[in-house]
């Protein structure tokens, strides 16, 4: 197990003092993946990321990074391997993109000279992926919200990292922006062989987007793998207490979600669903 | 990338000019030819004939000259102490003193000026020596107060610094109320309270100097860390930041700053708040162009300040934190109108 690549939690737990935590979480991610964290607020999904980020210390079991343990890691090695794009982002002080982008370089600069070529390179190209180059003069908190989430992802890309964290990334974003950074993060996904981890909120947009899907439920992992087999009526009901229709996207045939306002004697389709799914 | 090397030109000239102006004024003006033919032969170089008068030599390098460079000092040490703690906290209106200096040199000096002998340690006063150990005594109590579980957060951070500014200050006013003595030692107190460049012996500068000069480049290596604390605590460690040494770095190196300053000083107030906040309209937000700039600006503003306080009511002195105060107030406020809006501050 020690030599493997990826990040490989064993048996994780991890209790904050008012109680709520994670328990025995075991969860192997590979290089190159593309999963989404579902689950109820509260489930755990942001304290998970913090413990893949190496912010939190797990209370018992082992994380590892590319066969090293992570919390052995140093705080240099971790930041240039690991990124995290936080919820949402506002400055006390008035910075322009480049200077934000800028930020991601922390851990590659030296306390008296100022950016290496290297990193004013890696921060131009990670403007470019997030297309944010005509922008990069403009001061990030008077930009719109969709606009500071590429900021911000940007900024960890300029951390180089081979493992990029994203915690709900289309939170408080409209739907065209919300396709579009997860069109984003996919293209980086396939295109650089990015490992990404993202929490997210909306099941169906997890389903277009994600190859697996992590439910968590009250910290434990109650559902892994892909759309097909997590976005499921019964565990949605179960999970989020939610009755749910799921059929097919019709052009994609992807699992698909449709709500039913609490009446499932109304439809009385929880069952024809399930079957749907799986005949 | 050449406009912002300008911005040090005009500031260094800016504060070339603050330099001379201060030595030439005064209740005796200095013509600048004769202050450079004192200079000139005071450091060895000429060796011409004296065509002034004894006097002058005296006034400028003993008076004015310690002064005027101790004032530069202070003024870049406040200013410098004000980046850090506003970067630090990440909070506009923090200032030099927002950790307990001033409250901790205030109540030291206090009772010092009360209580102790006026006697003398390389130069410094007894209040000197008392409002800099007062000082670094009260950040250190703050600090402490401040640490929950091995972590010091911002918020903890300023409000035991609000709560011990306030008791301090406190304690300082029942000793004023409780003394039974002359006159003449409470005025020393309130003036020095109200804050005045006070370089009584030049021995003084060559060791505050040297704390203010070491300290002011040290804090400039603290910028990646300040400009990384902006996207907040946990953003910062993300991004590779060792939390708890840069919080500790930033802290010891503000409170050094603000105690070397105070010690030659008393309290000057608004300096080490407004002008920050003044470059970051000129130079923007990024640590690595705003500490240097403040320094330089910083000490430039408050011997002009201290210039204006000693000669507009001649021979007579105000107190330059009154001055700096009633410059810097309405200017903060002007600010404030300004920009503190929710694109944050420049």
């Amino acid at each position: 197990m020690a030599m493997r690549p990826g990040v490989r939690l064993d048996g994780v737990h991890f209790t904050y003092s008012s109680g709520f935590g994670l328990a025995g979480i075991d969860l192997c991610i590979e290089p190159g993946e593309r999963v989404a964290i579902l689950g109820p607020n509260g489930s755990g999904k942001t304290t998970l990321l913090k413990l893949m980020l190496g912010l939190l210390r797990p209370g018992g079991g082992t994380i590892s990074f590319d066969g090293e343990d992570l919390g052995g890691m140093s705080r240099t090695a971790r930041a240039r391997a690991i990124a995290m794009v936080p919820q949402e982002l506002l400055l006390p002080y008035a910075l322009t993109v480049r200077e934000v982008v800028l930020l991601g370089r922390t851990s590659y600069l030296h306390r008296y000279r100022g950016p290496a070529h290297e990193d004013l390179d890696a921060v131009q190209a990670a403007m470019a992926a997030t297309d944010l180059l005509s922008a990069a003069d403009r001061l990030y908190n008077e930009l719109s919200g969709g606009e500071r989430q590429r900021v911000i992802l940007a900024m960890a890309l300029a951390q180089q990292p081979s493992l990029l964290l994203l915690d709900e990334p289309t939170r408080s974003l409209d739907l065209n922006h919300q396709i579009r950074i997860l069109s984003l993060i996919k293209d980086l996904n396939l295109q650089r062989r990015l490992t990404v981890v993202s929490s997210l909120h909306d099941l169906n947009l997890s389903s277009l987007y994600f190859d697996r899907l992590v439910l968590l439920s009250s910290g434990c992992v109650v559902a892994d793998g892909p759309p097909d087999e997590v976005i499921r009526p019964d565990t949605i009901q179960e999970v989020f207490g939610v009755s749910v229709l799921v059929h097919r996207h019709p052009s994609l045939g992807i699992p698909w979600m449709t709500f039913v306002p609490d009446a499932g004697d109304l439809f009385s389709t929880r069952e024809d669903a399930s079957e749907a799914i799986n005949p | 990338m050449r406009h912002r090397s300008r911005i040090y030109v005009a500031l260094s000239v800016l504060l070339f000019v603050a330099l001379l102006i201060g030595v030439m004024q005064g209740a005796v003006a200095l013509a600048p030819m004769t202050i450079l033919k004192i200079l000139l032969r005071s450091i060895g170089i000429s060796h011409g004939p004296i065509t002034w008068h004894g006097a002058d030599e005296t006034i400028l390098l003993e008076l004015r000259l310690p002064r005027v460079l101790g004032g530069a000092l202070v003024g870049a040490a406040l200013a410098t102490a004000g980046v850090l703690f506003q970067g630090l906290l990440r909070n506009p209106l923090a200032d030099p003193y927002i950790i307990g200096t001033s409250a901790g040199a205030g109540f030291a000096a206090t009772v010092a000026m009360l209580v102790l002998p006026p006697a003398s340690i390389l130069g410094f006063g007894s209040v000197a020596v008392s409002a800099f150990v007062g000082g670094l005594l009260a950040v250190l109590l703050v600090y402490r107060l401040a640490r929950v579980d091995g972590r010091c957060s911002p918020v903890t951070l300023l409000l035991a610094g609000v709560i011990v500014n306030a008791v301090l200050g406190y304690l300082g006013s029942l000793s004023i109320l409780l003394f039974e003595g002359s006159e003449f030692r409470l005025r020393q107190v309130f003036t020095w309270l109200m804050g005045g460049i006070a370089v009584n012996d030049p021995r003084q500068l060559l060791t505050v100097g040297p704390i203010i000069i070491v300290g002011i480049i040290a804090a400039y290596g603290c910028a990646v860390s300040l400009n990384a604390l902006t996207v907040g605590e946990e953003g910062a460690q993300a991004l590779g930041v060792d939390l708890n040494r840069e919080t500790g770095r930033i802290i010891v190196l503000g409170a050094l700053l603000t105690g070397a300053a105070v010690s030659v000083s008393g309290l000057i107030g608004f300096l080490g708040l407004a002008v920050p906040h003044i470059l970051r309209l000129l130079v923007g937000s990024d640590h690595r162009r705003l500490l240097p700039t403040s320094a330089l600006a910083g000490a430039a503003l408050l011997v002009l300040a201290d210039t204006a306080a000693r000669s507009l009511t001649a021979p007579a002195e105000l107190p330059v934190g009154i001055f700096t105060a009633l410059l810097g107030g309405p200017l903060f406020l002007f600010l404030l109108r300004r920009n503190g809006t929710e694109s944050g501050w420049r």
